[in-house]
C-alpha cells in the first residue's frame, strides 16, 4: 500500500560541461510504492539515480528530501545508513568476495535468509553462495545478485537502475519477482527501466526527457503515451 | 637456550597462530617436517613419501621424494621458522615428484618476533610426467619489518603435469622480499604461479617470476596481487616465453596503491619464439576502484570498511 511521502525531489539541477543534464526536475515517491521512470537513452535517468544516492555528483541547485530530511549534501554512506541504496546498471565486480559475504554486508544474516534472497531472484543458493562476485559471473547473474543484495539490505528506499536490462526472457520473471518481494518487505522502489513488463508492476510511472519529468500516470497510460510520443519524437533530449 | 621439547611446542603454537593445522603435525599418517633455525625438530614420512634431511651450520638441507604413481591423500605439512628476534635460516630444499605422483604441500614460514632475520630458501623442484604438484606457502611475520625473505626456486614440469604454486605474505610486515622463481614447462603441462603480498610501512618487495613454455601445448598463468600502504614499494616482473607450438601463457598483475608514499611497478615481459605460440599480459596499477567503493558504501559501509573488504578480497 502506498502512503506518506518518502522522497521529494524539488527543482533539481545539474549542469555538466554547460549541458543541463538534470533540468529543474521534481519528483515525489510515496512510502511503499514502486515508482517507475521511463525514458529513452541519454535522458538523465542514471544521473538522477546517482544524485539521489550521492554518487559522483552534487546538484547545482534544488533539494533531495528523504523522510522530511534534506539529504542533498550527504555522503553515500550516510544516505545508505538512512536506508537508501542503489542497484547499479553495470554492477561492480569484486575479486575474492563471495556471494554469501556480499549479501551479508549490510546486515548480519543467517545462511537461510541469504538463501531466501537468492531464491527470490531465481538463483539456486547451492550454486552461488560460495562463488565470488567477480568476472566469472555472467552479466545476468551479476545483476540478479545485485538485486538480491539490495533485498538483503532491507532498505527503506531502493533505486534500481535498469536491473532488467540485458536479462534473458527466462530470467526476467525472477527479476520482477525480486522487485515485488522488495515492495512486500516494505521498501519503496524507484525503478528505472525500458521494459514494459517491468513497468506493469509499478504503482506510478514518470516519463523523463532532457533531464526533466514532464508526465506522470498509471503504467498503462504512460506506456501508451511513451509509444505514441517519445518513440516517434524528432527532438529527443532537446530541452523544449 | 631452550630445550628441544619447549622449542617444538613453541613453534607448533606459532604455527597454529599462523593458520597452520597443529593436529596435522602430530598425525602419523601425515608427512611433516618442522624446522626451527637450523634444527629439524620433527620429521615424519607417510606412505609414498620419503624425507631426508641434514642439519647444516646455518640451516637445513631437505630432500622430499614422492614415489612414482603415488597419490598422497593428506597434504604434506612443512613448517620453517625462527622464534628469536635475530637469526639466519638457509633452507635448501629438493623436491622430486616422480611420474604419475600427486601431492599437495602446505608450507608455513613463521617469524613472529623478527627484528633482524634472514630467511633464504633455495628450492630445486622436479615434477615428472603425468604428475600433479600443488605447493601453498604462507608467511607469518611480526610487525617490525626486520626480516629479509629470499625464496629462489627452479622448477621443471614434465609432460602432461600440473604445477600450482601459491605464495602468500599478508600477515605482519613483509620487510624485504626478493622472490625469484623460474619454471620450465614440458609438453601439455599446466603451470600456475600466484603471489599475494600486502606491503606496509617501509616494506620493499621484489617478485620475479619467469616461465618458459618449452613443450608443445604447454600452458601457464602468472598471477600477482599486491596491496601497498604507507611507504611500501614493490616491483613485480612476470616473464613468459612461448617457445613451442600452441603454447599459451598469460601474465596478470594487479597492484593497489593505498598510501601517499607507496610505489608500485609492474614489468610484464612476454616473448614468443614460435609462430604458433601465444602469450598475453595485463597489468593494472592504481588506487582502489571508485565504483567498488561506491557500491559498498551504498550498502552502508564507511570508507575504511569498504577499503578493508576490497583489500581482503584481492589478497584472499
Amino acid at each position: 500500500m502506498s502512503g506518506a511521502n518518502m522522497l521529494q525531489i524539488e527543482n533539481l539541477k545539474l549542469i555538466v560541461d554547460d549541458n543541463p543534464v538534470i533540468n529543474d526536475l521534481s519528483l515525489n515517491v510515496d512510502k511503499g510504492e514502486i515508482h517507475a521512470v521511463l525514458g529513452v537513452n541519454g535522458t538523465g535517468k542514471t544521473t538522477l539515480a546517482h544524485l539521489i544516492m550521492g554518487v559522483n555528483y552534487l546538484p547545482d541547485d534544488g533539494k533531495i528530501i528523504f523522510e522530511g530530511e534534506d539529504i542533498t549534501g550527504y555522503p553515500i554512506s550516510q544516505r545508505a545508513k538512512m536506508g537508501i541504496t542503489l542497484a547499479w546498471q553495470e554492477p561492480a565486480r569484486f575479486e575474492g568476495l563471495s556471494v554469501r559475504d556480499y549479501l551479508g554486508l549490510s546486515n548480519e544474516l543467517e545462511t537461510g535468509e541469504i538463501e531466501d534472497y537468492l531464491w527470490a531472484v531465481g538463483l539456486p543458493p547451492f550454486q552461488f553462495l560460495d562463488r565470488a562476485v567477480d568476472t566469472s559471473l555472467s552479466g545476468g547473474e551479476r545483476k540478479r545478485i545485485e538485486l538480491a543484495s539490495v533485498l538483503a539490505m532491507r532498505p527503506k528506499f531502493a533505486i534500481l537502475d535498469e536491473v532488467d536490462s540485458g536479462i534473458d526472457v527466462v530470467s526476467l520473471p525472477h527479476i520482477i519477482n525480486g522487485i515485488v518481494k522488495m515492495k512486500s518487505l516494505g521498501s519503496s522502489v524507484l525503478l528505472i527501466t525500458h521494459s514494459e513488463v517491468a513497468i506493469e508492476i509499478a504503482d506510478k510511472v514518470s516519463v523523463m526527457c532532457a533531464g526533466k519529468i514532464f508526465r506522470m500516470g498509471s503504467p498503462k497510460e504512460m506506456c501508451q503515451w511513451f509509444r505514441e510520443n517519445c518513440q516517434v519524437c524528432g527532438h529527443i533530449n532537446v530541452p523544449s | 637456550m631452550i630445550t628441544t621439547k619447549e622449542e617444538y611446542e613453541e613453534i607448533v603454537d606459532a604455527y597454529g597462530k599462523a593458520g597452520g593445522d597443529k593436529e596435522a603435525l602430530k598425525s602419523r599418517e601425515i608427512a611433516t617436517l618442522v624446522v626451527h633455525e637450523n634444527r629439524v625438530l620433527s620429521a615424519n614420512e607417510a606412505e609414498g613419501i620419503r624425507i631426508k634431511w641434514e642439519q647444516k651450520e646455518k640451516g637445513v638441507r631437505a630432500e622430499l621424494t614422492v614415489e612414482e604413481g603415488k597419490k598422497i591423500k593428506h597434504p604434506v605439512h612443512l613448517c620453517f621458522g625462527i622464534l628469536p628476534k635475530e637469526g639466519l635460516q638457509e633452507i635448501v630444499l629438493k623436491i622430486n615428484v616422480q611420474d604419475g605422483a600427486e601431492v599437495r604441500i602446505i608450507a608455513h614460514c613463521i617469524f613472529p618476533n623478527a627484528v633482524n632475520i634472514i630467511h633464504k630458501m633455495d628450492a630445486d623442484i622436479k615434477i615428472g610426467n603425468n604428475a600433479k604438484f600443488y605447493y601453498h606457502e604462507t608467511h607469518y611475520h611480526g610487525d617490525s619489518g626486520g626480516i629479509k625473505v629470499i625464496p629462489k626456486a627452479k622448477i621443471e614440469v614434465g609432460k602432461k603435469s600440473v604445477y600450482q604454486n601459491t605464495f602468500s605474505l599478508i600477515e605482519g610486515c613483509v620487510g624485504r622480499l626478493d622472490f625469484n622463481y623460474e619454471v620450465s614447462c614440458g609438453e601439455k603441462s599446466v603451470t600456475e604461479l600466484v603471489a599475494k603480498v600486502y606491503g606496509k610501512k617501509e616494506d620493499d618487495i621484489k617478485i620475479s617470476e619467469r616461465v618458459s613454455l618449452n613443450g608443445r601445448e604447454a600452458r601457464s598463468l602468472i598471477k600477482s596481487r599486491l596491496v601497498l600502504r604507507d611507504k611500501a614499494r614493490a616491483e613485480v616482473i612476470g616473464e613468459t616465453y612461448g617457445n613451442a607450438p600452441l603454447a599459451r601463457g598469460h601474465v596478470d598483475c594487479t597492484e593497489i596503491v593505498d598510501g601517499e608514499e607507496a610505489i608500485a611497478k609492474a614489468i610484464p615481459i612476454v616473448s614468443v619464439k614460435n609462430k604458433e605460440a601465444k602469450v598475453t599480459h595485463e597489468a593494472a596499477i592504481g588506487s582502489i576502484d571508485k565504483k567498488q567503493m561506491q557500491t559498498l558504501m551504498a550498502r552502508g559501509l564507511d570508507e575504511e570498511e569498504a577499503v578493508e573488504i576490497i583489500v581482503k578480497g584481492i589478497l584472499k
